[in-house]
């Protein structure tokens, strides 16, 4: 028996079947590698692309001219402030919306159906096609006052806003834990106290990145605006009118013939990527210091 | 208090060739020094303890054996671990095949998300190609030796996870043994089951001991004087002692293993 | 503390308990809000043009003839070729993250992928359409068409006018948008593999290609699934990335170079210009066909990510 053990290891390292194990290995991981390069060489292109196209156009003038006719110069003030303004209120609405709806499905309704469901509804709205959301708004609120606003493309982007911060609330007082609650509750707390004072505060740098991550999300958002904000070419600050904002603009000049239109809208993209980026690395850090 | 430990194994213990053989082993942790200057022959075909307090260094040891730390970048270990004459820390010893030379078994029970028969031909067609017949022959004798094919051979097919925790580690060790390994490293298996399933694991260790060199990590110091022949006390990355068993509980040489087996032990 | 006091706590927090309820009920009558108005707004179609939607290919908003097959089509097809470069890829990146990566690199490695996940679609889209499609329609889709579109049945895939534009770019530019999100859930989910059974399998003197394909991929394979249906989700409801590059036109072929159109590229470009109740009504149709298919998709991603974290939370 020890005699046929010792046979079978010592020729382990030079027996084919161990070879081809290493090949294949070999042969597997290097293809690891390169999918790894093609996944990287792709982004990186992309990014090099937006990079150098949205750099030539960059200026001062995109923050102080609106947006031009085709064939003169122009900025976009109008679209960053409209962007500005949509996604602001969009995150103030959600957030309170997102919070309470968190809250309760930690600390109030635990495992009980509606939790159940409600967990599941968020976690199917948090990927929705955002097309759809702005069907939905166009027919919730501009189909019945009859024209676009920038108050329902706010609409549209809480409705996408909502999920993120009531999954980052919900994930981040799951943390908390129970001996905390105890604590405060055996101090004699109502239970409103104890959420609000204690364990929302524990975990407020979660709560900020859940928030951070949402306002990420809706800047870069194209489709929902498509059928609610629309478009606005001149300077407006009223909500109650088609408002510019970023994305559509992106969208209708990158279509465009007109190469000018094109250089801004790659001025655009960058403006976006570099919010979206920013936000995300804001979010990391805040999340990475209050967990420390 | 000594435990029980029958004389003849000193006898035994005494008589035994050098499997493992360490050499001035130290071991790092990144910049933190995990092991100090260790050196010890592991007897061939007997079971040698590694106890102490945790965090002394005795898993870290075992896991010097077969190299296991080296999946964690950071961890590195100088000096030498003579496997059959050969040294296995040195980067050209093939790290698979030291692998299959030498078998693990863990704190807790690690069957593969596959059914029990897959678990214990998965090592195997790592190294064999084997007909359908001489595999299940090979599965039936695995199982056999971890005396688990009574109560598995009517549900081969079913995912190992439907067993007890006690049969799970049973089909650990069958599968550790299944690829024929010379030595048998086992970190503290019987920490996460209950009496009766570490009473049967022990008196597998027994058995297994005329076939295989058995290398095993114990927080349990009445464990050790059960089933080892030779017995290592780490304290903070040193080796105190490494006697036969009956003598480290009889009258330790040192005054910190004394400490420690007395409970006296900080 | 006096017994006034208590009774002023209860009522504080019953009506906290109620006010969150509220909003978490907010949240569950939004979905259903949305299914509800995408039925109304599809009802005349419904009515009028029935099941036939669903399987007529004609769409002529002049002659008033809505079949949604082609946009649907479409759909499934882009999605379906993003999901067959993107799930392979993104493995390979998972496993590069989780077994091979050097650890300086891991976590910038890592944040990269999951940055570039968030990065808009619209930048996709308007590379695609810039860069990527122009390079595409050159070089690659003539030597495709000379070499593997010669071959029978498959062949006829690789077929069509290499314009750059078309259903299989539009596919290619969602697999690349997808790559990033499916491989980060991915490496979370190869990460929940104890790190003692893949010690088990190195023990026994596995490689490391045989201990993510025989060990931690049937360990995680819910969560893998779930993973990639996720990323099916997104490719499926994707706007942008798809509008710019994949032609615009109702067009249901098997050749692949030909320009198409998708359900949410259909709505980017028509909803806003349709006028006729009719033609809105069809467009609302197809953006609740998306929405059903999406549900599906995304309920069942969820279903298997919950019950892979529910074995997780037995295990520990």
């Amino acid at each position: 028996m020890s005699d046929v053990a010792k046979a079978v290891s010592n020729d382990r390292a030079n027996n084919p079947i161990y070879r081809r194990r290493v090949w294949v290995n070999r042969f597997n991981m290097t293809m690891s590698m390169a999918t790894m390069a093609f996944g990287m060489v792709f982004l990186i292109w992309i990014l090099i692309t937006l990079f150098s196209k949205g750099f030539a156009a960059f200026g001062p003038q995109l923050f102080t001219q609106m947006t031009p006719p085709p064939g003169s110069d122009g900025g976009l003030a109008n679209a960053i402030f409209g962007s500005a303004l949509m996604v602001g209120a969009s995150v103030l609405i959600a957030t309170p919306v997102g919070i309470m709806a968190g809250i309760y499905l930690v600390e109030v309704g635990r495992d009980n159906w509606v939790a159940k469901i409600t967990r599941f509804v968020n976690d199917i709205l948090l990927s929705a096609p955002s097309i759809v959301i702005g069907l939905f708004v166009y027919s919730l609120i501009v189909f019945q006052v009859r024209h676009y606003s920038g108050w329902a493309g706010a609409v549209a982007l809480a409705i996408i806003a909502v999920p993120v911060v009531v999954r980052t609330t919900e994930n981040m007082l799951m943390l908390v834990p129970n001996s905390l609650r105890e604590a405060a509750v055996a101090l004699g707390a109502p239970m409103w106290k104890v959420v609000l004072m204690v364990t929302l505060k524990a975990v407020r740098g979660g709560v900020i990145t859940g928030i951070l991550l949402a306002l990420a999300r809706v800047s870069g958002e194209t489709a929902p605006l498509l059928f609610t904000s629309l478009n606005n070419q001149f300077w407006s600050t009223d909500m109650n009118a088609p408002m510019a904002n970023l994305p559509v603009v992106i969208f209708q000049f990158a279509m465009s013939p007109y190469e000018d239109w094109q250089r801004l809208a790659w001025a655009g993209a960058l403006l976006i990527t570099l919010t979206v980026l920013l936000l995300n690395i804001l979010a990391r850090t805040v999340f990475r210091q209050k967990t420390q | 208090m000594a435990f029980q430990v029958s004389l003849g194994d000193t006898a035994v213990a005494e008589r035994a060739a050098t499997k493992l053989k360490i050499n001035n082993l130290n071991f790092f942790y990144g910049t933190f020094q995990g092991l100090r200057n260790i050196s010890l022959e592991i007897p061939e075909k007997q079971v040698t303890a590694f106890i102490g307090p945790s965090g002394c260094g005795k898993s870290t040891l075992l896991r010097v054996l077969n190299r296991m730390y080296s999946l964690y970048p950071g961890q590195r270990a100088e000096g030498e671990v003579l496997f059959n004459g050969q040294n296995v820390l040195d980067s050209k010893y093939d790290l698979n095949a030291l692998r299959g030379q030498v078998g693990m078994v863990f704190q807790k029970p690690t069957p593969f998300p596959m059914s029990i028969y897959d678990n214990i031909a998965f090592g195997v067609k790592l190294y064999e190609k084997l007909s359908r017949s001489d595999m299940d022959e090979r599965v039936e004798w695995a199982l056999k030796k971890a005396s688990l094919w009574t109560e598995a051979k009517d549900k081969l097919n079913q995912s190992g996870l439907s067993l007890s925790g006690g049969q799970q580690q049973r089909l650990c060790i069958a599968r550790g043994i299944a690829v024929k390994p010379e030595v048998l490293l086992l970190d503290e298996p019987t920490s996460a089951l209950d009496p009766i399933s570490t009473a049967r694991i022990e008196e597998l260790v027994s058995e297994l001991r005329t076939d295989y060199t058995i290398v095993m990590v114990t927080h349990n110091m009445q464990q050790a004087a059960r089933v080892s022949q030779h017995t290592a006390y780490m304290y903070l990355g040193e080796l105190v002692e490494f006697t036969p068993t009956a003598q480290i509980f009889v009258k330790p040489k040192d005054k910190r293993t004394e400490d420690y087996i007395t409970g006296r032990f900080g | 503390m006096d017994a006034a006091s208590t009774r002023t706590f209860a009522l504080q927090d019953a009506i906290f308990a109620r006010s969150t309820q509220f909003f978490a009920m907010l949240v569950l009558v939004t979905l259903l809000a949305i299914l509800g108005s995408l039925v109304y707004g599809a009802w005349p179609t419904i009515t009028q043009v029935g099941p036939k939607f669903l399987v007529d290919g004609t769409w002529d908003p002049v002659r008033r003839l809505f079949g949604g097959l082609a946009p649907l089509w479409g759909t499934i097809i882009t999605a379906t070729i993003a999901m067959v470069i993107a799930v392979p890829v993104s493995f390979g990146i998972a496993i590069f993250l989780t077994e091979m990566c050097p650890p300086v690199l891991k976590r910038p490695l890592g944040t990269a992928v999951e940055l570039l996940a968030a990065i808009p679609s619209i930048i996709y889209g308007m590379w695609g359409l810039f860069i990527f499609a122009p390079l595409f329609g050159e070089y690659v889709q003539p030597a495709l068409t000379a070499t593997v579109g010669k071959l029978p049945v498959v062949g006829t895939l690789f077929q069509g006018p290499p314009i750059g534009i078309g259903v299989l770019s539009a596919g290619i530019i969602l697999s690349v948008m997808v790559i990033p999100f499916t491989a980060s859930v991915m490496r979370d989910v190869f990460e929940t593999t104890p790190a003692i059974l893949k010690e088990s399998a190195y023990g026994l003197g596995a490689t490391t290609w045989e201990v993510m394909w025989n060990v931690v991929l049937p360990y995680t394979k819910t969560g893998v699934v779930g993973g990639v249906m996720l990323g099916l989700g997104r490719a499926l409801g994707e706007t942008m990335a798809v509008t710019f590059v994949i032609g615009n036109a109702y067009n249901i072929s098997p050749k692949l170079f030909e320009p198409g159109n998708s359900i949410a590229s259909s709505l980017a470009n028509e909803f806003n210009e349709a006028s006729d109740p009719l033609h809105l009504s069809a467009l609302i149709s197809l953006g609740l066909v998306l929405f059903i298919l999406t549900f599906c998709v995304l309920a069942a991603s969820r279903w298997m990510l919950a019950s892979l974290a529910k074995r997780e939370g037995k295990r520990t």
